[in-house]
């Protein structure tokens, strides 16, 4: 504790972290429910993850392996300062690979590679409440939450159908756990929404602002609403990553130029570069292999 | 048989807005109506034949007395009845004609004479047709049948409203002046469709002012001054 | 009509605090039967009408409800989710300001398909044909389905909240002033549909109105209400016809003759 004398162990001082420990433990017991916590002031604003660096505050401990990713990657400014704050505060070992990791704080993505028993991912969640778009009042959607009102869920969902043609909401896409609980997801689009159904490792979602911490346990069923005659589906892309050609992963488009060039590579970038180290490659990866 | 049987009926108006007097209208109101049978209520105007005539369908409420209506084997008094054995009492028993037609927005001339067939279960296309049926012999031209009554001439809004009376079959029928503002043609229809009901063994109570269509439609005057209240001594 | 009620109020009274809402009130509607409650504003008729629709608690007093599996409960004993239910199910609920009761930043097809996704619809074609004959059968056009209240008239809005009070057959609506607020014209026109639909689709119905011709039109029986007590009571037209109590003859006599 040398050169950080001044911080407790994964900064939050023991107490808050029992609470917080308290509330996921609580989370984790009734899946899909949000548990009130009592959110503390972090040393980053509000919109950059406070919920997810509380939990994962929580949870750490001096054995532990962090990965950080933001929109799927591990070197946008956000990974990069949650990194860099918990190897300054905790001391814990870094990584940027998913297999190597026990706790994955993302904003935005489930990591491609299939996670595994013992994991523990770490959401960082702006609004967790479902239902707030079409009904405002707090009161009232904790009641509906408690009376397994979701009615208003599929008055959302209709709306899209009737607007465009389909169910348009790509993100945030609200799911039933353990069918109980409707639940947002956090803002990942719907391609991850079949990774959380029944996977091994724990799912826990911090919502600092609004002070709530919810989970998904392991092998949990978690199911995404849709109309019987408007199944859900997930997003489909027309090419494989153009560095390292994989299919049935989330692509995100680069602009190359001002001229309309552009490319579509995987979302999670530790998964692209472990595939082209494994030999890999796509049709732009071999122009940039050749040059 | 007794179709319609009035008690010891008393009215008497408590006008509270003007200082609580008390208006009696009238008394020891008493006379029986056999089926088949039309009683026309004489007297001149203001001595409270319009107010027995309420008073027996139940618009007025009563002070003392019995209005005795046969209905499924029993006599049922309609003064003291609670408002849905009178409304089932007006669905099955009871029936009026009043003077003025109380228009409703929007509905034609057609379906305000079918109405009554309509609530009562009848289909309603076959109610439309009776209804038309009505409507002619009434001399109402078609033309006019789909309009809502509201803007109708006084002897067109009568016509429809004599229909809309006449076309259920009530064993007691109550007719308030159906008479008031038609032309001959039209009286002389009327008073067929009153002896057509009598025919079919309907017991009436009606107000006519026209001495013509009393002398022709009535079997038995009541004269209503007889019920006057005594004037306390 | 049916032999037997479909709601029994017993001794129902309301106290704000020390201030009297509404007192010992006691009635039974019939299945078909439309009562309406009059009286001006302050009267208390508006805070039976929330007692009786279980948005507010009464003080005293029981409301007992004929429920559609023909058990009877009292409507205050029952569980929040079980009320609830109820009342989006076999009740319905027409405010007077049709903001209150719409959603008015999702589609009139929405509005109209709530209820029906509320009690597990789950199939978007056969949710959105209910909805068009609905806002048929309320006389909105089909080609308003996707577009908001928002953007309707007022007249409109209130059709399309009676829509979506009654897509799923309740047994007992509720009605607040349900043509205060509107012109003329397009009151006459709302009073037909309801008239239409409550007659057609045998529904009890409480409304409160001060409007007598409303009541005259629209309900069977009625009640007249004055500092919270119900003051006179019976049949529409004996109560218009022949008022007995001094405020009901004022009520009366202050109809404007046209």
């Amino acid at each position: 504790m040398n050169a950080v004398a001044n911080y407790n162990f994964a900064y939050l001082d023991e107490q808050t972290k029992r609470m917080i420990r308290r509330a996921i433990l609580k989370a984790v017991a009734i899946p899909g429910y949000q548990v009130p916590f009592s959110s503390r002031e972090m040393p980053m604003p509000y919109g950059w993850g406070t919920g997810g660096v509380q939990v994962t505050a929580s949870i750490i401990g001096p054995d532990d392996v962090l990965k950080v990713i933001d929109q799927g990657a591990d070197d946008t400014t956000n990974a990069v300062s949650i990194r860099a704050f918990f190897a300054k505060v905790a001391q814990v070992q870094t990584t940027t690979h998913t297999a190597e990791a026990s706790i994955i704080q993302t904003r935005h993505r489930i990591p491609e590679r299939k996670l595994e028993a013992g994991q523990i991912l770490v959401y960082q969640v702006p609004i967790p409440e479902p239902l707030r778009f079409l009904e405002p009042r707090e009161t009232e959607t904790r009641k509906m939450h408690a009376l397994e009102e979701y009615g208003l869920m599929h008055v959302k969902l209709y709306e899209d159908i009737a607007r465009h043609g389909r169910i348009a909401t790509t993100y945030a896409y609200p799911v039933k756990v353990e069918g109980r609980y409707v639940m947002d997801p956090s803002p990942t689009p719907k391609f991850d929404n079949p990774k959380m159904h029944r996977s091994e490792a724990l799912q826990l979602f911090g919502a600092g602002r609004e002070h709530r911490i919810y989970a998904v346990p392991p092998h949990t069923d978690v199911v995404s609403l849709d109309f019987e005659d408007h199944p859900f589906t997930i997003q489909h892309f027309e090419q494989p990553c153009a560095l390292c050609g994989a299919e049935q992963v989330y692509l995100d488009e680069v602009i190359l130029d001002d001229r309309g060039g552009h490319m579509y590579v995987c979302s999670d970038t530790d998964h692209c570069e472990e595939r082209r180290e494994a030999g890999h490659v796509g049709v732009l990866g071999m122009k940039e292999a050749a040059e | 048989m007794t179709a319609l049987s009035v008690r010891n009926l008393a009215k008497t108006f408590t006008m509270h807005l003007r200082g609580g007097i008390s208006l009696p209208v009238v008394e020891n109101v008493t006379f029986d109506i056999n089926a088949g049978e039309c009683v026309v209520l004489g007297g001149p105007s203001g001595a409270g034949k319009s107010s027995i005539l309420k008073m027996v369908y139940g618009n007025y409420g009563v002070d003392g007395g019995e209005v005795l209506i046969a209905h499924d084997g029993r006599q049922v008094d309609l003064a003291s009845a609670d408002p849905r054995t009178v409304l089932t009492l007006r669905r099955d028993a009871i029936g009026y004609v009043s003077q003025f037609l109380r228009t409703v927005p929007r509905v034609s001339a057609l379906d305000v004479v079918a109405e009554p067939l309509v609530v009562r279960g009848t289909d309603k296309e076959e109610a439309q047709r009776r209804a038309g049926e009505m409507l002619s012999r009434l001399n109402l031209p078609e033309r006019l049948w789909s309009l809502p009554p509201a803007t109708f001439s006084g002897g067109e809004q009568q016509r429809v409203n004599i229909a809309r009376g006449f076309i259920t079959h009530h064993p007691v029928l109550l007719l308030d002046e159906p008479t008031a503002s038609l032309d001959a043609a039209n009286r002389a229809v009327v008073v067929g469709m009153i002896a057509q009901k009598k025919r079919e063994g309907v017991a009436m109570l009606g107000i006519f002012h026209d001495e013509d269509v009393r002398a022709e439609v009535a079997d038995r005057i009541v004269d209503v001054t007889g019920f006057a209240p005594k004037v306390a001594a | 009509m049916s032999d037997e009620p479909l709601l029994r109020v017993s001794n129902l009274t309301k106290y704000y605090g020390s201030r009297l809402g509404c007192a010992d009130v006691n009635f039974e509607l019939y299945p078909g039967e439309v009562l309406a409650i009059v009286g001006e504003s302050g009267s208390g008729k508006t805070t039976l009408l929330n007692t009786l629709s279980a948005n507010l608690e009464p003080t005293s007093g029981e409301a007992l409800y004929r429920m559609r599996d023909e058990s009877w409960r009292n409507i205050y004993e029952l569980s929040e989710a079980e009320r609830r239910f109820l009342t989006r199910t076999d009740w319905g609920f027409v405010h007077q300001n049709p903001a209150d009761g719409l959603r008015m930043t999702v589609s009139a097809g929405a509005n109209v398909g709530e209820r029906l996704m509320a009690v597990g619809d789950r199939h978007y074609g056969k949710i959105r044909d209910t909805a068009l004959d609905w806002l048929g059968r309320v006389e909105v056009a089909a080609d308003r389905i996707d577009d908001q209240p928002r953007s309707f008239s007022g007249g409109m809005r209130q059709r399309l909240q009676i829509a979506r009070n009654l897509v799923t057959g309740p047994r007992l609506v509720f009605m607040d002033e349900p043509t205060g607020g509107l012109d003329v014209s397009v009151q006459a026109r709302l009073l037909d549909l309801l008239r239409q639909l409550v007659g057609e689709l045998g529904l009890s119905a409480i409304v409160v109105t001060h409007d007598l011709a409303v009541a005259r039109l629209l309900s069977h029986r009625m009640m007249v209400m004055k500092g919270g007590h119900v003051i006179e009571a019976g049949l529409t037209d004996r109560v218009l016809d022949d008022p007995r109590e001094p405020y009901t003859q004022l009520l009366v006599s202050s109809i404007l003759q046209v």
